[in-house]
């Protein structure tokens, strides 16, 4: 019965666009079947034996080998490239303290490499070509050579053209030297990833010649009425106003979608399902990776806490949820601990709820989870265009790059505004009962005392700068949100609709005290930019081609904030160096190297420059990638 | 001006050999640009009519480029009893200017009705707020020759697939020029209302009602030849892009 709940539910939830609504009323009516599976079982065999694992492979030496293969995900052949023979490529088991030597062969007719995400080496090790070395060439092979002073979860994978989506990646797990602080009987890598038959610059150019080629919830009639039987013409109409006057859509959450995304885990489609087995009482570590191209994954456990114990490879103060967003190259360990024997469903859904890969973590291989269904899909708000809505003057907003600077104040409701004056360690501060009149001047004199301390984030006022101006950008937040607090867009309500406890960056801290106490000497705000319609990305408006590298002084402590003015979700990455989250505790920073930040928000990370030499900096989601990325040049003073 | 030697070989042909030809040129996509040249080639409306089943009419538009600027073709026209009645074709360099609007500006042909005409166009192209979209152009030919024309049409979803795009065109001439049957003032204005059905994205067929109305010296022009001065039609086609 279980197993043939789980197919059914397949077929149901796979995404089509044709079917919509009646999906919409699946996943309503399956809402109460949302229970996990208690069928009786027999002790199973707990044999290493893992169904559809993944390959691991350890020592100091590993030759690897970059192929051209034939694989079949859909019912359709079609060529990927490949690390070693596979999808996933093999996991990578290394010891911290360790000098590992990769021998990479590149056996394609074109330029290939190997990038190893989040690991701290000298920049002719990164793997980025054209940025830390040539790349490697057809018919060669590349030594990579490096000594491991860290530990934990991280990844690798191309970073040529669009290769990585086409199946080069794979997962990296680093031993610690010493004793691990996390205690665990057993642990799953569980990688994240999207798969799609079409052609990777096939892809690239539908979106360039129509934008949301892919996006089949937008806005219909069939809404209208809807809407307007439920909130009546004028508050439909007000409502629908400023994103048709700015002619955006609020249902545009991913720019690739279930459409042609088939979602991964561990190689797995949702079809076959990977499964890792526990006995009950064990403490379980799975190590998430997100090695998609394009989606964001919100992962859950029905029935199960997970206590999320590192955060991009770097320990954190164990911290307990329900759920939690994991952008594209980001990677969570987290510990759970079942209690009674059972098949748990390891339910991970995209972003825009398109289509969803699962796994199981069970007691029994005979055993099937059930699969909760896939939640409502998220509606973007006008927050997340980095404005506060109430009582605002709608006609002064400038998302239709109109050139329009300034936002008109005057009309806004200032007893509802929430304002960021951080470095005070508060987040947002109410700012009923002061006094408005005062409060221009009160502002500009926030913006004058210049940097905030170190853990609190940015106090500087957001700038758009002259460069965001133009056919390239078509909005600019005027007053950005904190991105800290914000589980973001369709996970917001979980705590109050399901009692759902939701990972924010704002609950992550670092296990040990931050090594690097210094202020920063100055900070560099960044804005995440582009054109939805014409499917431009940039930073400040500049796309890379066009960009002079960013320069850091060696040994300098900078303070990087990003103020993201589009409404798409961007993970950005920064290799070479730690991304030090301002959560908000200066003793406890956590190191990441890839933050997420949410739209019209803005977020802030301090970076210690102890890394010579060029580095990549950019959007890890691989269509926005050419457009939003930065060279990094840190140089000796 | 006059000596073009089309006969009755359907212009649809020499349109639609332009427009693939352009979209032969290969994606020269170089791994690390985020801009590579693209073509894309849209076939807006290429339909009969029901009533005389012997019109067939097309509106088409093609792009060569980067993301900021681009070569436009475009090409309308009709064609019926075996001749062309009608075909314009116009070869357009394409500038952003703002985030959503394009500046346009080249040559208009007009090759039938014969004699056929020459005229330098500059335009503007985009999507108005409120989703609206907009191609605006304005012609200056030979002898003073000059001209306005207006579009717009809007998408409205019924559903994801099931598309309803009402149209409005109209057409402006400074002068009257009677060798082609053309007023001076406001010339033509046409509505349409286009219900498709995306099989695909790229791929919709559609039935459509069509009604146009001649003004004027235009009209009286019209009256001449024993033609009618306005006209509703029933249409069938389809629409495609690559």
């Amino acid at each position: 019965m279980a197993s043939k709940s789980v197919h059914s539910n397949i077929q149901k939830l796979v995404y089509k666009p044709q079917s919509s609504l009646s999906r919409r009323r699946f996943v309503m009516g399956a809402a109460s079947a949302m229970m996990l599976a208690s069928l009786p079982f027999t002790q199973s065999v707990l044999a290493a034996s893992l169904r559809k694992g993944l390959t691991t492979l350890s020592g100091r030496m590993f030759d690897l080998s970059i192929d051209y293969q034939t694989v079949n995900f859909t019912g359709t052949d079609v060529r990927a490239t490949v690390i070693n023979q596979s999808i996933p490529g093999p996991l990578l088991r290394w010891k911290e303290g360790e000098t590992v030597t990769l021998r990479v062969k590149n056996n394609l007719d074109i330029s290939s490499s190997i990038h190893w995400h989040g690991i701290i080496l000298p920049a002719s090790m990164d793997g980025v070509p054209g940025i830390s070395f040539e790349g490697i060439e057809p018919g060669d092979t590349f030594e990579y050579n490096f000594t491991l002073g860290q530990s934990g979860t991280y990844w690798y994978h191309s970073h040529s053209g669009f290769q990585e989506q086409t199946g080069m990646y794979g997962a990296i797990v680093i031993d610690p030297k010493d004793a691990d602080p996390v205690a665990y009987d057993r642990e799953y890598v569980v990688m994240l990833s999207d798969w799609s038959d079409e052609e990777p610059e096939s892809i690239y150019a539908k979106l360039k010649k129509q934008s949301d080629y892919y996006n089949f919830r937008e806005r219909t009639l069939v809404d209208l009425f809807d809407d307007i039987s439920a909130n009546g013409l004028v508050n439909t109409w007000n409502a629908r106003s400023m994103w048709n006057k700015g002619r955006m859509s609020d249902r545009d959450i991913s720019d690739v979608t279930g459409y042609t995304y088939t979602y991964l885990m561990n190689g797995n489609t949702p079809e076959k399902g990977w499964q890792g087995l526990f006995r009950k009482g064990e403490r379980v570590r799975l190590r998430f990776i997100n090695s998609a191209a394009m989606t964001i994954f919100d992962v859950r456990i029905p029935g199960l806490k997970m206590t999320v114990v590192a955060s991009d490879g770097q320990n954190v103060q164990p911290v307990s949820v329900d759920e939690f967003r994991i952008g594209v190259a980001e990677t969570y360990d987290v510990i759970v601990e079942p209690e009674v024997d059972n098949a748990y469903c390891i339910f991970a859904q995209s972003i825009d709820r398109t289509g969803f890969t699962y796994g199981s973590l069970t007691s029994d291989q005979a055993l099937k989870p059930l699969i909760p269904p896939m939640d409502p899909v998220a509606v973007l708000a006008h927050r997340d265009m980095g404005m506060n809505m109430e009582g605002m003057d709608h006609g002064s907003m400038d998302i239709a790059g109109n050139g329009d600077k300034t936002m008109n104040m005057n009309d806004m409701d200032h007893s509802a505004m929430q304002m960021d004056m951080a470095g005070n360690g508060d987040k947002t501060m109410d700012m009923k009962g002061m006094d408005h009149s005062a409060m221009q001047m009160d502002m500009n004199k926030v913006s004058s005392t210049g940097l905030g301390l170190a853990g609190y984030g940015s106090n500087n006022e957001i700038k758009h700068i002259s460069s965001e101006f133009g056919p390239q950008v078509d909005m600019r937040a005027a007053s950005p949100r904190s991105g800290l607090t914000d589980p973001g867009i369709g996970l917001r309500d979980h705590q109050s609709l399901y009692q759902r406890k939701v990972l924010t960056y704002a609950d992550i801290k670092g296990l040990t005290p931050t090594l690097d106490k210094r202020q920063p000497s100055r900070e560099i705000q960044l804005h995440l930019t582009g054109n939805m319609s014409r499917y431009m990305w940039s930073v400040n408006g500049i796309k890379f081609a066009d960009a002079a590298p960013l320069e850091l002084e060696f040994g300098e402590r900078v303070r990087i904030t990003l103020v993201n003015d589009t409404m798409m979700t961007h993970p950005m990455h920064l290799h070479g160096m730690w991304s030090e989250l301002e959560t908000g505790d200066p003793d406890f920073i956590p190191r990441k190297h890839t933050v997420i930040v949410q739209p019209g928000s803005s977020i802030s990370y301090l970076v210690t420059a102890d890394a010579l030499g060029g580095w990549a900096y950019h959007c890890h989601l691989l269509f926005h990638m050419p457009g939003m990325f930065r060279k990094v040049q840190v140089k000796n003073a | 001006m006059n000596t073009n030697p089309i006969n009755r070989y359907p212009f649809i042909a020499i349109a639609l050999v332009t427009l693939v030809s352009l979209a032969s040129v290969d994606m020269a996509y170089g791994a690390e640009t985020d801009d590579p040249l693209l073509t894309k080639v849209m076939i807006d409306e290429f339909e009969n009519d029901l009533s005389s089943n012997s019109t067939t009419s097309w509106g088409a538009q093609a792009w060569l480029g980067y993301d900021l600027n681009k070569l436009w073709i475009k090409t309308e026209g009709e064609y019926s009893g075996g001749d062309v009645i009608d075909a314009q074709v116009q070869a357009l360099y394409s500038r952003a200017i703002a985030p959503y609007w394009d500046l346009q500006m080249g040559l208009r042909r007009d090759l039938k009705p014969s004699p056929s005409r020459d005229w330098a166009v500059l335009g503007i192209q985009g999507l108005a707020p409120y989703f609206f979209e907009i191609d605006a152009a304005l012609y200056v030919g030979k002898e003073g020759r000059t001209a306005v024309s207006l579009s717009t049409e809007y998408e409205l979803l019924i559903t994801q697939q099931l598309i309803l795009t009402p149209e409005i065109e109209m057409n402006f001439y400074g002068q009257n020029d009677p060798d082609v049957g053309i007023g001076s003032g406001l010339s033509d204005f046409g509505a349409g209302l286009r219900l498709r059905y995306e099989i695909v994205r790229e791929f919709a067929p559609y039935i459509g009602v069509n009604w146009s109305k001649k003004f004027g010296n235009t009209a009286d022009y019209a009256r001449e030849e024993g033609e009618e001065d306005s006209e509703t039609q029933f249409v069938v086609g389809f629409r495609a892009w690559f």
